[in-house]
Order: C-alpha cells, then sequence, then structure tokens
C-alpha cells in the first residue's frame, strides 16, 4: 500500500555499528471536531465536565438507539479536507469496527473504513533547520472517539466516563513521507495551525483535541522498508521527537544484532522517555468492520463542497506569504505570527498605524514570551492588540523608551492600567527638556571629575557617564540626548 | 353486553366513539380474556393498572368527543419495544430488569393516538426463532390445535403478539418482522399482519435484531384493522436515519380499492419441496378468488429467490452479532462477574443469551472476519441486490404479487427446534420482502387438513402498501375466513 521513494538528506542519516540507517514515519492524527455536540448524538463536548454528565441514550448505547449523523461534522471533515489540497469523496460510508471494551458501549466504534470522506492530499512543512517538504496525506476520515478509562480510582475496579464516547474525531493519515523527527513535529503543527486556522478543530494537544500516533520504520538508505512500529499516547511535539530518536534507535538495535523488528503497537512512556509493547501483532483485533445498517451513506455534491470552498478563510501558508510581501517582515517572523489565527488576527490589528518589524518584535517577545510563562492562551491575554498600540505609540511618540516599554508592559500585564495610565501614574515621561539633561549631565560630570580627565585617552568611558546620568533620571532622560550633551562637554 | 373481546379494531373503535360501552370495559374485559389465557405465555409482562389508567383518561376523551386513532383500545406491544418505565425484555434474560427511561418512537405514537397497553407480549429471544420456542420466558402456544389436542407453536418471533390477537386477548398488537416474523405467526394463528415498506416506521427504541432488515408492522383480525392500527405506528422519524421522510397514506381508506385492473403477478419460485399439496392448492385458489374480483394474473419470475435464505442467513446474523454487542454486562441488564474484564464478558454474555441468539452471533461473527468477510458478507449483499432487481423486473409487469406465506401450518412444540436449518425453511417466502425492503402482508385464508389456519402472503412496491392493502383485502372478503380456535385454554 504505501511506497517511501524519497531518500533522507545524508545529514539526516543514523550511524548504527554497521552502516548508515533512515527513518520512515508516518503519522495518523486524531483531530477533534470543533462540534458542539457529537458526532451521533446531541450530547455535549465540552472539555473538563463532570464525569458522565453528556452523555445521550444513545452514546451510552441503550437497547433500540440510533445514531443519526450530525452535518456539522461533515462539513468540518470537508473543510480541513479542502485546507490540506485533499480530493473530497462525494460519496462515504461509515462502518462498524467491532471490539470489546467497557469505554466502548456499543460495542463497535462508527469510524469510515472503506469509503472516507476525504481523500488523498499533500501539505508543505518546513521542519526547523532544513528545506521544506512536501507530505502526501493518504486519507481523512470521520470516527466516533471512545470514552475513558480510569484504572486509578480503585485498585480492583475501572471507573469509566463516557463523556467522550462519541466525540468526533477527524483522522488524517499522512504517507510515510518523512525522515526525521523534526519533519514529523513540523508536520503536526502544520496540521494543527491548518485545522485551527479553518476552526474545525481547536488543536488543543494538552485538551487531547489533537493526538498522534506515529508509525516508525528504519531502513538502509534508499533500501527496502522494515518493519513498523506504531506509536501511540505522545501528546506534544517533543515527546513526538523524543519517541521516535527512541524507537529509530531501537530498530536499528534490534537489526543489527541480527534481529527483526516485530509488528506491533507501543506505548510512549514520557516519564522515561521509552516505548515499550502495547499489543503485539499475534493480539491484534479482528474488527470485523462492515458498513452501519443504522446509517445511509454519506452523499454530498459539487456545489455544497464548492460552497464550503468559498468559505474557507486565508490558510497560514498563504497568510504567512502575504505578511512576509504587505508588511516586510522576515519569513521566520511571519511564520511564528501565522501559526495559528489568533496570533495572525492579533498581529494584523496591532500593525495598523505602527511600524510593522516593532509590532511583531513586541509580540514575539515581551506578549508571547509573558503569555507562556503563565500558561495563558492569547486569546485570554490580559494585555490586548488595542492596548499594546497604544504602549507602542508611547515608544513611537518617543514618550518613553523601549527600555522603560519593558517596565510599563509588565505592569499593563499585571492588570493595573493602559499605557498612558501607567507611564502617567508612575511619572515615566521621557525627559526631553535639554536644559534638565545638561544640568544632569553636569552634576555627573563634577561628581566624577578623575573620570573625565581620563575619557580623552579611554573615549568608551562614556559609557559610564551614560549609565550614571540615566540612572540619575531614574531611566527617563531622552538616551540620545544624553549622549550629545555628554560628548559636547567631555571634547569627544 | 356482547363479548367486546370478539370484536375487531374497526368495530371496537367505532363503539368507543358512539359511546356503546366505555375503554375501561372493553380493557377489563380484555384484562380478563388475558387472565385466563395465561396458560398461552403470550404475555411477558402484563400491566394492567397503567392499563386501566389510560382508559380512564381515554374514556375522560372520548366523553369530551376528542380521541386518537386508537382511543380507548387494548392493544398489546410486542417485548421488543422500549416502553418507559415498563420492563423491557426483548425476550432475553441477558436485559434483567431493564426498564428503559425512554418510549420508542411507535409506541410513543400510538399512545398520544390512544392506545391502552395490556403489556409486553412474548417472543424469541431478540426476535430470532419462527416458533418462539427461544424465549428466555418459555414458548407461546398457538391458541388453535389439530385434533390430536398436541401444543403447537404460534410462529415467530411474534408469537406472542399473534396468540394474544387469536385468542382475543387484545384488539390488535404490534410485532417486528426481520424475515418473516409478522408474517408467519400471523399465517399460523389465522390472523393479519403486514410488515411495510423499510423505512416506512420508525427503529428508534425498538431493541434491534437486523438493523437493514427490521421493520415493525401490526398483527390484527382483519385487514383493515391492520390499516388502522399501521396508520398510528408508521411515519417518518428524524431519529432514526433510515426512516424514510414520505407522507404516510390513508391506509384504510386502500383497503377498498379493490382489484379491478390490478396486475397480480404469481412467482414460479415460490414453491418447495416437500410443501404439503394443499399449499399449492391454496395458492390456486388465491389466484382465483384476485381473478375473480377483477385483477389480471400475469406469471413472472424472481430467479434468485433460492439465494435469498441463505444470504438472509449471512446478514441478518452478520448485522445481529455487532448489535449486540452492547449486551456486554457493563450498563445495565444481566452481568456474572468473572476473574477479570473477558472473563466477565463470556460469563455474562454465557448466561445471559440462549443458545439460539450464540449460534447466530457465532455465525455473525465468522461472516464478518477477515478472509471471510468477502465469501459470505460481501455475496450476500451482491444475492440482496439481485433479489431487488429481481422485484424491480416483476414490477415492469406486475402491481403486486401473491405467494404463500408459509411451506406449512403451524407445528409442534418441540418439533424443529433442535434442528436450525428446518427452523429456517419456514422464512423462505418471507424473507425476500426483507431483502428487498419490500411490503408483504399475509391474509388468513382457509384451514388445512387438521384445523389449522394457513395464510397467502401479498407483496407489494416499496411504499405502495396501499396496493397491499387492497388486494389482501379483496383476499380476505373471497375467502370469508371466519374460523376460530376452540377456547380450550379458557
Amino acid at each position: 500500500m504505501f511506497t517511501a521513494e524519497r531518500v533522507a538528506d545524508k545529514k539526516d542519516w543514523l550511524t548504527g555499528n554497521d552502516g548508515e540507517w533512515e527513518v520512515i514515519i508516518g503519522l495518523e492524527i486524531h483531530a477533534q471536531v470543533a462540534s458542539k455536540s457529537k458526532l451521533f448524538s446531541g450530547a455535549a463536548t465540552e472539555y473538563g465536565a463532570e464525569p458522565n454528565t453528556q452523555v445521550s441514550l444513545v452514546d451510552a448505547a441503550m437497547p433500540g438507539m440510533l445514531p443519526v449523523v450530525n452535518e456539522f461534522c461533515i462539513e468540518q471533515a470537508v473543510r480541513t479536507g479542502l485546507g490540506i489540497n485533499a480530493k473530497i469523496n462525494l460519496f462515504s460510508r461509515f462502518d462498524r469496527k467491532n471490539y470489546f471494551y467497557p469505554d466502548l458501549p456499543q460495542g463497535y466504534q462508527i469510524s469510515q473504513f472503506e469509503f472516507p470522506i476525504v481523500g488523498e492530499g499533500e501539505i508543505e512543512i518546513e521542519p526547523e533547520g532544513s528545506e521544506a517538504v512536501m507530505v502526501g496525506i493518504e486519507r481523512l476520515h470521520l470516527e466516533q472517539d471512545a470514552g475513558k478509562s480510569i484504572h486509578d480510582l480503585s485498585p480492583n475496579e475501572t471507573y469509566v466516563d463516557l463523556n467522550r464516547s462519541g466525540v468526533c474525531l477527524m483522522e488524517i493519515v499522512s504517507k510515510p513521507d518523512m525522515r526525521t523527527p523534526e519533519e514529523a513535529s513540523a508536520y503536526v503543527e502544520k496540521i494543527r495551525s491548518i485545522v485551527r486556522a479553518l476552526g474545525t478543530c481547536n488543536g488543543d494537544m494538552e485538551k487531547g483535541n489533537l493526538r498522534a500516533d506515529v508509525n516508525v520504520s528504519v531502513r538502509r538508505p534508499g533500501g527496502p522498508l522494515g518493519t513498523r512500529c506504531e506509536l501511540k499516547n505522545i501528546n506534544s511535539m517533543r515527546f513526538i521527537r523524543q519517541a521516535i530518536n527512541y524507537e529509530a534507535r531501537r530498530q536499528i538495535d534490534i537489526v543489527e544484532a541480527g534481529g527483526e523488528v516485530d509488528q506491533e503497537t507501543r506505548l510512549f512512556d514520557n516519564a522515561k522517555g521509552e516505548t515499550r509493547t502495547m499489543r503485539s501483532k499475534e493480539d491484534a483485533h479482528d474488527y470485523r468492520y462492515f458498513p452501519d445498517p443504522d446509517l445511509l451513506p454519506t452523499k454530498i455534491t459539487q456545489e455544497y463542497v464548492d460552497a464550503i470552498k468559498a468559505t474557507l478563510p486565508e490558510l497560514p501558508d498563504a497568510r504567512r506569504a502575504r505578511f512576509v510581501e504587505e508588511y516586510g517582515i522576515p519569513v521566520y517572523d511571519a511564520g511564528i505570527l501565522t501559526a495559528d489565527k489568533a496570533k495572525g488576527d492579533f498581529y494584523e490589528r496591532l500593525v495598523k498605524g505602527h511600524d510593522a518589524k516593532i509590532a511583531a518584535n513586541w509580540m514575539m517577545g515581551d506578549l508571547f514570551g509573558a503569555l507562556n510563562k503563565k500558561s495563558i492562551d492569547l486569546d485570554d491575554s490580559p494585555v490586548n492588540s488595542d492596548a499594546l498600540g497604544g504602549l507602542l505609540d508611547l515608544i513611537a511618540d518617543k514618550t518613553i523608551s523601549g527600555k522603560i516599554a519593558k517596565g510599563v508592559f509588565e505592569k499593563m500585564f499585571a492588570g493595573e492600567g493602559s499605557a498612558d495610565e501607567i507611564v502617567e501614574r508612575d511619572g515615566l515621561k521621557q525627559v526631553t527638556d535639554m536644559g534638565a539633561i545638561e544640568k544632569m549631565v553636569q552634576d555627573v560630570i563634577d561628581a566624577n571629575a578623575d573620570q573625565a580627565a581620563k575619557v580623552a585617552d579611554n573615549p568608551r568611558l562614556i559609557g559610564f557617564f551614560v549609565g550614571q546620568v540615566m540612572k540619575a533620571s531614574q531611566g527617563k532622560a531622552n538616551p540620545q540626548a544624553v549622549n550629545e550633551i555628554l560628548k559636547k562637554k567631555l571634547g569627544l | 353486553m356482547s363479548d367486546l373481546t370478539q370484536l375487531t379494531l374497526e368495530a371496537a373503535l367505532a363503539g368507543l366513539k358512539s359511546k356503546d360501552f366505555s375503554s375501561v370495559e372493553i380493557t377489563k374485559a380484555h384484562i380478563e380474556a388475558c387472565e385466563k389465557g395465561a396458560k398461552l405465555n403470550a404475555f411477558i409482562t402484563t400491566d394492567y393498572d397503567n392499563a386501566l389508567k389510560s382508559a380512564e383518561a381515554s374514556d375522560a376523551r372520548l366523553a369530551k368527543g376528542e380521541g386518537g386513532n386508537l382511543e380507548g383500545a387494548p392493544l398489546g406491544m410486542k417485548d421488543l419495544f422500549c416502553t418507559e418505565n415498563v420492563r423491557t425484555t426483548a425476550g432475553s434474560k441477558i436485559l434483567g430488569d431493564f426498564k428503559p427511561q425512554y418510549e420508542s418512537t411507535i409506541s410513543a405514537q400510538m399512545k398520544s393516538d390512544g392506545m391502552v397497553m395490556l403489556g409486553k407480549l412474548n417472543l424469541d429471544e431478540f426476535a430470532m426463532g419462527s416458533a418462539n420456542e427461544t424465549s428466555h420466558f418459555g414458548s407461546v402456544i398457538n391458541p388453535w390445535k389439530a385434533e390430536d389436542g398436541i401444543d403447537l407453536v404460534p410462529g415467530g418471533s411474534s408469537g406472542g403478539s399473534a396468540t394474544a390477537v387469536a385468542a382475543n386477548m387484545c384488539l390488535g398488537a404490534t410485532a417486528t418482522d426481520t424475515g418473516g416474523s409478522i408474517r408467519q405467526p400471523a399465517s399460523f394463528t389465522g390472523t393479519t399482519g403486514i410488515k411495510p415498506t423499510y423505512g416506512r416506521c420508525s427503529r428508534w427504541g425498538v431493541v434491534a435484531f437486523a438493523s437493514s432488515l427490521d421493520q415493525a408492522g401490526p398483527i390484527t383480525r382483519t385487514v383493515k384493522d391492520a390499516a388502522i392500527m399501521l396508520q398510528s405506528m408508521a411515519g417518518y422519524d428524524v431519529k432514526d436515519s433510515t426512516s424514510l421522510n414520505v407522507a404516510v397514506p390513508d391506509f384504510a381508506a386502500a383497503c377498498d380499492n379493490g382489484v379491478k385492473g390490478l396486475r397480480i403477478g404469481i412467482p414460479k419460485e415460490y414453491t418447495m419441496d416437500g410443501m404439503p399439496a394443499e399449499i399449492e392448492t391454496l395458492w390456486q385458489q388465491g389466484i382465483k378468488w384476485l381473478q375473480d374480483a377483477g385483477a389480471e394474473i400475469v406469471n413472472v419470475s424472481l430467479p434468485h429467490t433460492k439465494y435469498a435464505l441463505p444470504a438472509y442467513y449471512i446478514v441478518a446474523p452478520a448485522e445481529a452479532s455487532s448489535n449486540l454487542a452492547r449486551y456486554d454486562g457493563m450498563r445495565y441488564g444481566n452481568r456474572v462477574d468473572g476473574e477479570n474484564l473477558y472473563d466477565t464478558y463470556e460469563r455474562s454474555r454465557a448466561e445471559g443469551f440462549g443458545e439460539e441468539v450464540r449460534r447466530r452471533i457465532m455465525i455473525g461473527t465468522y461472516v464478518l472476519s477477515a478472509g471471510y468477510y468477502d465469501a459470505y458478507y460481501l455475496q450476500a449483499q451482491k444475492v440482496r441486490t439481485r433479489i431487488a432487481e429481481d422485484f424491480n423486473a416483476a414490477w415492469e409487469k406486475c402491481d403486486a404479487l401473491l405467494t404463500p406465506t408459509c411451506p406449512s401450518a403451524a407445528f409442534a412444540v418441540g418439533r424443529k427446534i433442535d434442528d436450525p436449518v428446518t427452523m429456517y425453511l419456514n422464512d423462505i417466502f418471507t424473507v425476500t420482502a426483507n431483502l428487498a425492503g419490500l411490503p408483504a402482508m399475509s391474509v388468513p385464508v382457509s384451514l388445512d387438513k387438521d384445523g389449522l389456519p394457513l395464510g397467502l402472503q401479498i407483496i407489494g412496491r416499496a411504499l405502495d402498501e396501499e396496493t397491499v392493502f387492497a388486494a389482501s383485502a379483496a383476499l380476505e372478503k373471497a375467502a370469508n375466513f371466519t374460523a376460530k380456535p376452540k377456547k380450550w385454554w379458557a
């Protein structure tokens, strides 16, 4: 089914005891559709609710209950399919995947096996430090999530929370087109940015609404494919890279020792940074897929697809290109600022009437830094784009220096008020009164006569004087003015 | 007052409306009949207290000149329909004392139309059976007997419904039909039953056996009664994705349409080795009756008929094996604790399901397994397509088909239960309508040499129940079947 034509760059080969290897990586991403209700029932999907409070009769698989497809979810799958440049299948069908587990009340998961709603597609990724790579998409299909089994509340019992049972997931399956851990995480990052831009998935990995299973195998560069293992339970970009690194080494060691890699499902232990066997091939279920007789095939029209296409927002790649073009900021900055819709929207509001590069620096530096530190989403930022814009205005009209502005920003972030209010309250206005500055300069020179005498021999001492004057002015003196006056008075 | 249990549903509704008797009176008469008929084992759960309360409420509405299509009529509910706060068993041990917190769409519609529900009627476990012998709650006994006095089966799976109607324990009963479970028991008990077009009635709240084949319908004493009941049962339901969003015609009016000018097809394949000659004779008689009533008789061929039964016994168990996975002892119903999770599953299901259900789960699991799916399930689906094509070709030449309902009359309790294949042959003339989703009705027309009732079947085009009712009514009229079982049980 899969072929893997691209051979990794030599720099990405792994060296074993016995020559070079390359890693072949494919991903299955489960993205929870941003829908208020479940795929086949009207129950709510809100995160963090009390266990078993968002469960309909359908989700609990009561006798005689029937699924009814949530058309909103179909639309989101089509939107996502269009966003990853994929073929939209006008005919798709829900199948049952049969297995027993307490968090699967029906005894089957409704999924799309033979006829997924989205077929092949392709996206471009930019792994850090490498050139862009095209990654093929095999398919995207819709399926129900299972409930959650909780094993650690009791030594002898398992508790089941069905809130997630029936929540709609999009499973996005890549082709085995990635060759390094960095490519794999860049791919997830790209998919995440696309679904967030489209609004089809919130993409929050911590809340589990974007999860990745990673298929890893190793081969001699350009050689025949090795046996793959599927790694599960990976919930961050860092863990994706860590898990792949560990797994590739494990497989290389096995093969070089004359062994064979077993095709199996492995669990990533993020505490130990290891993978371990979860299910061997022998334990693999026979899922007995067959078309779900409770549901009719999903038939959509080209007009329906076209109508959705017409409402697609600008996607991250296009927006990034436009930011570079329109605002003249570096590609790197544009990439960060378009990684998701909220960032791009914030920047576009902020940049109006402000220097594009300064706006970008403030967002990527102080703002994102402060948000990260407090783990706050940009949408919930205590400093919105207007407020930050107010601060940039004060820098631009030289009311305060960039350095003072950093302190003001911190206070704004702590909720102490607007930039204007804080500057006014703390008396931070830059001193531009030349007479006042001259007096401060003269006072500093007088107080440091011996140093002043050495300036002629050692011009770098001027930095000492600038520092002293700024200190005396509590940072409020215009640094340029201080510099000029000092130079004049010290005869430089 | 004459015996109110002898009335047809049509006459009872008229009597209630004109206040010849009250709903409480006719309900009490039926409760008495149910109590006297206890040995027929038609009911799993009776609900007389609520029935009488409903009857009082109906009387209050009738007094004001209000009331729905079924106002005040005491009816029975097959115990496959979920009924709010009334135990629902599907004839199985595995559901334990399950009391649904919801009402099936069909029973809800009937209640809002004024039905008085007497209780929940016995059936084969999960509607799997042709003799009502697989119920966890014991076999249902057919009110009819031959001279030898041996207990006979009422057919299945809607055996409780058929017996209750035949023994005048209710004016009519709901039933379901996956491969013949309405029509075969109707034929065995001298009653009338229609399986409407697939999608005509909502499956929401009906315990699923085989989702693509299951369809609810009524068992009654006359064709008109069936039309009245189906009127309340049918209709589009947004909660069932396979229900059909089409208008429901006036079925009772269609009963009077007659067959003049109708083309009735006679499929030559609807005969079987070993079938009693009198069934063949009866079929010929039916042809003559319809001809005399003005229908044109056309010979047609449905060449894939012989594959229908094997295909059915692949598709139905396949769907059942998946539909019944939810009965795992985890959330409701019976649970037998084992040493670990899988042991608990195995014990709960081994003890909760009876032998026939276990057999079909195993058949279904097998035919869906990797490596067998193509050879069995997929092949069966292709047969299904061919059978539908056969019918479509026939509809070019005719408007409805006339066939025997079953290859035999009712047989003795216990005679076939150990021989599944022989038992499955009961469905040979009925499964085709399920596989093709067509409406089909069994009408009692005659007694065999042993004095047991036999039915003929009318099959119609999809959504053309009106023609089925018209032809069935004509058949009913010509046959003038008035025989009743001797009341040996009371």
